[in-house]
């Protein structure tokens, strides 16, 4: 038994949410990079170009990559010989939450009553926070910070088995043609296939903490992901959406065993501001 | 080779926005305004009940923005721009009130680009994910109604050499249209 006071956790989630709205990790940096050198359209060789630089800034000064930093998505996976002590796990991740909005001046972006009054909780809170417990004494969080311009695109579908793979990348190519320029192209996609309707979806948010230009293990699934990328740039969206070859920078589908009768597919899209940051305890 | 961005001084008159074509870049210089779906909703209810706005509408340019707070030293923080179809339902009001440019990222709807042709007003698009770029062209930012409203308030900006992408203009044209259609591949 390892014993671990919640005061870390919340430390290391302030930490990693500040790096990620700050930093952009270096394999988006790359992705963007690989965009620039096939990119067809000028005009969106230059909103590559500004991303690029966006990134400069931002880890320069300081300064978010995105005014939206985004819903606090954590993943915590813990080892099932962890015991915290000193308060609840799941306060002291949104302690983390709040501690990182505070001191790194990043923006409340969350209502607490969705319905009807639709007030700002004021201080990023909650987190969405998935755990799951494996082997061992550790403790790695991974958090998303997750804007809603991305968000608000995704989408999910029962589809019918007989639908195939076929039907599965139709589905993913209409999501990302009816998103157009909402979601901040060029996008990463993050589909989830199988298991049941929550599964799916969280398995498509899972799949975007692959790095980008790391294929799926199995080669089967690593085509697929290639054939959906290449399907969706060419709709021609483009870069900002003003038109271009690049409009996807990378496919990581995520599978699991599902019912006879279903074939669940979630597709999560992700900004251009991929952000994320993964630390240990 | 793109073209040369063309320099454009905040408010507008309309025969500069009539000129203007989708795919033109711009660079803003002047007083521009902030208002994102909260703001917009009290806009619209002062305009029906005939009260007085934050701000005259003539000639201006709302960015649709909710920045971060600004850390110490600096004017705002990050400020890209947000989806603008979710105030397509205001939109076509505040421009035949006289407002004649708006900035956002997105599709609008028919609504909206029948408003356009009809007021001779423009849709810029700023470039999303590039908040930290577009911050250092914000040289003054001021909140001028709403403050309870947080991010969501009605700011003033004063910017210089804003870079912008025309992306509908007062004829019909649409560079997200057009754009996507050049560079599309049957499958």
């Amino acid at each position: 038994m390892r014993e671990i006071d919640v005061s870390e956790v919340t430390a290391l989630v302030s930490r990693l949410y500040q790096e990620a709205n700050f930093n952009l990790p270096p394999d988006v940096v790359a992705a963007l990079e690989s965009a620039l050198k096939l990119e067809e359209s000028p005009l969106g060789r230059e909103v590559l170009e500004t991303l690029l630089k966006n990134a400069e800034i931002a880890a320069r000064d300081r300064v978010p990559l995105c005014q939206d930093t985004g819903l606090a998505t954590v993943f915590a996976v813990v080892g099932q010989e962890v015991c915290f002590t000193g308060g609840s796990f799941t306060q002291a991740v949104d302690a983390g939450v709040a501690k990182a909005w505070r001191d790194g001046y990043l923006r409340a972006s969350v209502v607490s009553s969705p319905c009807h009054d639709r007030a700002n909780t004021g201080d990023n809170t909650p987190a969405m926070l998935h755990t799951e417990l494996v082997a061992g004494d550790g403790v790695r969080i991974t958090v998303l910070p997750k804007g809603a311009g991305s968000e608000n695109m995704s989408r999910l579908a029962m589809l019918k088995p007989a639908e195939g793979i076929a039907g599965l990348v139709d589905f993913v190519v209409d999501t990302v043609e009816k998103a157009g320029g909402n979601p901040c192209p060029p996008i990463f996609l993050g589909v989830g296939v199988g298991g049941s309707m929550d599964r799916a979806a969280l398995l498509s948010k899972l799949a975007l903490l692959r790095p980008a230009g790391s294929p799926n293990p199995d080669e089967r699934l690593a085509r697929l992901e290639l054939e959906i990328r290449d399907s969706v740039n060419a709709l021609g969206i483009g870069p900002g959406g003003f038109g271009g070859s690049i409009t996807c920078l990378g496919v990581a589908l995520e599978e699991y065993p599902c019912h006879i009768a279903s074939l669940p597919v979630a597709v999560n899209i992700q900004c251009n501001s991929a952000r994320r940051a993964t630390g240990s305890i | 080779m793109t073209t040369m961005p063309i320099s454009l001084t905040a408010p507008l008159s309309l025969e500069k926005t009539r000129s203007l074509i989708a795919g033109d870049k711009v660079l803003i210089t002047g007083t521009i305004y902030t208002a994102r779906d909260a703001a917009h909703r009290r806009l619209i209810e002062l305009i029906e009940k005939g009260g007085e706005l934050p701000f005259e509408l003539t000639g201006q340019i709302i960015y649709y923005v909710g920045p971060t707070p600004a850390s110490p030293g600096r004017a705002t923080g990050s400020a890209g721009p947000t989806t603008s179809s979710r105030v397509d339902r205001y939109t076509p009001l505040l421009l035949a009130r006289g407002l004649r440019a708006v900035i956002g990222k997105g599709d609008r709807s028919p609504e909206v680009a029948a408003a356009l042709q009809e007021h001779g007003a423009v849709y810029l698009a700023a470039v999303g994910g590039a908040g930290a770029l577009l911050a250092e062209r914000i040289r003054v930012a001021e909140v001028v109604a709403w403050p309870e409203l947080g991010t969501e308030a009605v700011h003033r900006f004063e910017v210089s050499d804003f870079p912008a992408i025309v992306v509908m203009d007062s004829q019909g044209g649409n560079l997200y249209t057009s754009g996507r259609k050049k560079y599309r591949q049957s499958r």
